[in-house]
């Protein structure tokens, strides 16, 4: 069994999976059960300022949209930070981590972008012995429109100031978490590490309507008749929080700086991949949120025994492996040329690749009087789509024509590693030495 | 009243109401909502799909599937009835193990089709459930057809003319119309007397006078429809019965099973019915079957289906024989009946093993065996029962050609009456076909 013991900012957790702040994470009961089912940390649900807490709608919170057979896939909710008092959830906080001192606590925070309020709040944060904060700067509904949450994610010199004074009035780590809704994901990180945090944590949720119900002309979930954009998550998100990652990992302003990878994690496998573009651990909400917190196992087991597979004996060996392979699309090699090819038997003639071939790109697909579905190599640009179509998986897959092989689709012969910045037609073209 | 449970002789009562309530619910229940969002999203909406090719009438069934899964079983219904306006009956009735749910690509996946027949129920349902008839009848044309039977051909052809505001007159011998559909087809399979309910909502389209208990060559001719109509259309089915011709065969308790069935489907109480202790149904077709699970349905001890030839020759499909073997009918292969015997009523049924020779011909042994039965079912086969002396007839069916054209000047044919597999939705299809060619005819002179 490999070894999955993690060490992120310094903080020790059995495992890479931590529950993000979301309502999972909202009250002691909750996160005992967490610990208990084998979660290797939680971030607690975002505390505000003392006094009287915020309220939420008594109305429905999520909506949601489904694969075949009602899979849930994407999660949309308009719920807010706490709705508890600020010092019963201290009090929790202090004796959970007490309880499991094995276990990350990481204490979500989002209160007004004044010094005083963060002063106020971070020493009382400080005294639960919890392990580090999280700036949650990414809520897109509600609090955001009181000028907290990705109001100030999106403005990175907010993210780099909030982040200077947390820095000042804590000791611990600060993780800062990014709100996806902005343009360029690598500004507000390069402002958090200028701000001197300790890591970042991303993707918040997505601004989403996930519906329109079409009876009351309003979307989705609907309070009263109207109806507010929400934050979305779930499987459903992964690939934007995958690219966002990958921005962050590679840029060389941010490059190195810790990451808390959040986003659609609902296996082990998506927890490598999150890990593998540089994450130090992932955050889950959506899984278990739909499945309740058992998940946990299965990301366990598997990416565990994954490791064993590859050799690997702690996290550290594979996280951000696959950062260098993110790239530019101008340096993709031109050279590179594969064709389609279909198991014959493997395939259960559906047609779904010549449908999508013929209708929608190349014509690339024959179909005989016998449902046999081939490709024709003159016309198949390796599009990948007929792969992605098949409902069989692995029955179409891609073949590398060798060097020197002609394409028959070209005429001309598979040469050397080539891109876009030297290729003939490209007006910029680097002229290669003469 | 004394108890007939296990008596000797064909008697009532050997189960008691409840239990045969239970037996005769329905085969296939429907799918409830959610039921139907799964199997639906379970179909990969295949290109030419193969299960439309299977389909005699060649519904659009990835797109009503797909309209299944867009929330809109009523547009999916009317995607069926575009092609098959027995839709309902034949999402009860079609051995889709055969047709649509063989060739449907999740064979070859897992194993495991796409309940294409409970889907199209689901989307039928939900239209007939309208009370409306879907469908107007264009402008008249003044034109009149005369549709002799009532059953799934002319019914289908019916309604395609009346729609394209033909007028039409359809005839039936029996007192009902809906033909096998009414007649001939497992309790089981139909229930809560929904082919007369189909053939209600389907002549709401209007412009269809329906008369029954009137028989072809007995009230009229074909000769006097030819003369009295713009065109006629024959969809008579197959009103014989066979016969083999034994010793004995005539003994009471002794008959048809297509009398059986009828009897059955048309019973209110069927626990009046009266069935055997030992019932032996003697043929390998549906109607062997659909005689043989009823039979143990009602109550019979012990219920045989003897066919003379092997499994694979067998008329009733691998679904149908399983279906059989799980209602306790016990199936015997290779067994030619060559007598029963009895004094008054039957009593016991001889019969002589068989093999089928290399080159398909089947020669008895010489091995005989007997059963004891006090009831005799015989399903060996249909055959066609017309009585005109003009209409020409090959290999026992109506000839036609092309979409039902028989040698007689305006006259169409189509379903068990002429060529072709004898099922519902194969004569719904010709019922079908034979409208259109009847309409181009009508319309273009």
């Amino acid at each position: 069994m490999a070894d999955l013991t993690t060490d992120f900012l310094g903080i020790k957790s059995p495992n890479p999976f931590w529950l993000a702040s979301a309502p999972p994470t909202d009250k002691e009961y909750n996160v005992r059960r967490a610990f208990e089912a084998g979660w290797g940390g939680v971030v607690w649900k975002t505390l505000g300022e003392e006094g009287p807490p915020v309220v939420n709608v008594n109305g429905p919170r999520y909506g949601a949209i489904y694969g075949a057979d009602r899979r849930l896939l994407g999660l949309n909710n308009i719920e807010l930070i706490t709705d508890r008092d600020l010092y019963t959830n201290l009090e929790e906080i202090k004796r959970v981590k007490a309880d499991y001192p094995d276990r990350a606590v990481i204490v979500s925070i989002m209160v007004p972008c004044e010094e005083e309020s963060w002063k106020a709040i971070l020493p009382l944060v400080e005294e639960t012995g919890a392990d580090g904060i999280e700036l949650n700067f990414g809520c897109p509904h509600g609090m955001s429109e009181r000028g907290m949450g990705s109001a100030v994610g999106q403005v990175p010199e907010y993210i780099q100031m909030v982040a200077e004074w947390c820095k000042k009035y804590y000791s611990k780590p600060v993780i800062v978490k990014l709100t996806p809704n902005i343009t360029d994901i690598r500004k507000p990180a390069t402002a958090a590490k200028l701000g001197g945090a300790d890591a970042v944590s991303l993707i918040n949720t997505i601004n989403s309507i996930t519906s329109v119900d079409l009876d009351l002309m309003a979307p989705q979930p609907t309070i009263d008749g109207k109806g507010s954009h929400g934050g979305y998550c779930g499987p459903a998100v992964k690939p934007i929080a995958l690219s966002m990652v990958s921005e962050i990992a590679r840029n060389p302003e941010t490059h190195g700086l810790p990451i808390s990878g959040i986003g659609g994690v609902t296996t082990w496998r998506d927890a490598a991949e999150f890990m593998a573009l540089g994450c130090g651990n992932v955050q889950v909400c959506t899984a278990a949120m739909t499945y309740g917190f058992r998940v946990v196992q299965e990301m366990i087991s598997g990416l565990s025994s994954w490791m064993d597979e590859k050799g690997y004996t702690s996290t550290a060996d594979f996280i951000g492996m696959a950062v260098p392979s993110v790239t530019d699309w101008q340096h993709l090699n031109l050279n590179y040329v594969t064709k389609a090819r279909i198991s014959q038997d493997d395939c259960i003639k559906c047609g779904r690749c010549y449908a999508a071939c013929e209708d929608t790109s190349h014509q690339a697909i024959s179909m005989s009087e016998d449902r046999t579905f081939e490709v024709i190599d003159e016309e198949c640009v390796a599009c990948n789509l007929c792969v992605n179509v098949c409902p069989v998986e692995g029955c179409i897959t891609m073949e590398q024509l060798p060097k020197g092989a002609t394409d028959p689709r070209t005429g001309q012969k598979v040469g050397d590693y080539a891109n876009w910045t030297t290729h003939p037609n490209n007006p910029g073209a680097v002229k290669a030495a003469e | 009243m004394t108890d007939t449970r296990y008596a000797s002789g064909v008697k009532p009562g050997r189960l008691s109401g409840e239990d045969i309530a239970a037996n005769f619910t329905d085969m296939h229940p429907p799918l409830g909502d959610h039921e139907a969002a799964v199997a639906a999203d379970r179909c990969y909406f295949c290109h030419d799909a193969p299960c439309v090719t299977a389909c005699p009438t060649a519904i659009d069934i990835p797109l009503f599937i797909r309209q299944i899964q867009g929330g809109k079983p009523g547009d999916a219904g009317r995607t069926i009835f575009d092609q098959n306006i027995l839709g309902g009956m034949c999402a009860r009735v079609c051995p889709t193990e055969t047709l649509c749910e063989e060739a449907c690509v999740r064979n070859t996946a897992e194993e495991d089709p796409v309940e294409i027949g409970r889907l199209q129920r689901y989307a039928t349902d939900t239209v007939m459930a309208g009370n409306t008839h879907p469908y107007t009848r264009a402008a008249p044309t003044g034109k009149r057809v005369a549709v002799v039977g009532a059953g799934p051909a002319g019914l289908a052809c019916a309604h395609r003319l009346a729609m394209h505001g033909h007028e039409v007159t359809l005839y039936d011998a029996r007192k009902k119309p809906g033909g096998l559909n009414e007649y001939g087809i497992a309790a089981y399979k139909t229930v809560d007397d929904f082919a007369a309910r189909e053939v209600d909502w389907l002549l709401g389209i209007g412009g269809i006078k329906l008369e029954t208990g009137v028989k072809l060559g007995e009230a009229f001719t074909i000769r006097e429809l030819q003369e009295d109509f713009d065109a006629v259309f024959i969809g008579v089915g197959l009103g014989g019965v066979n016969r083999p011709g034994l010793p004995g065969e005539t003994l009471d308790n002794t008959e048809d099973a297509v009398d059986f069935i009828a009897r059955l489907r048309q019973a209110n109480d069927k626990a009046a019915l009266p069935v055997g202790k030992k019932v032996v149904v003697v043929g390998g077709g549906m109607t062997a079957v659909d005689a043989a699970v009823q039979a143990k349905m009602l109550g019979a001890e012990s219920v045989s289906m003897v066919y003379r030839r092997g499994r694979d020759a067998m008329g009733a499909s691998l679904f149908e024989q399983d279906h059989a073997a799980k209602n306790g009918v016990s199936i015997v292969t290779n067994a030619a009946p060559v007598g029963i015997a009895g004094q008054v009523v039957t009593e016991e049924i001889t019969f002589v093993r068989t093999e089928t020779g290399p080159d398909g011909k089947l020669t008895t042994t010489g091995e005989e065996f007997s059963r004891e039965a006090d009831q005799v079912l015989l399903a060996i086969g249909q055959k066609l029962d017309i009585a005109s002396p003009r209409i020409e007839i090959e290999n026992g069916k109506i000839k036609v050609s092309g979409p039902g054209r028989t040698n007689l000047e305006r006259v169409w044919a189509g379903g068990d009456c002429t060529p072709g597999e004898d099922l519902t939705v194969v004569a719904v299809a010709e019922g079908r076909d034979a409208a259109e060619d009847m309409h181009t005819m009508l319309t273009e002179g």
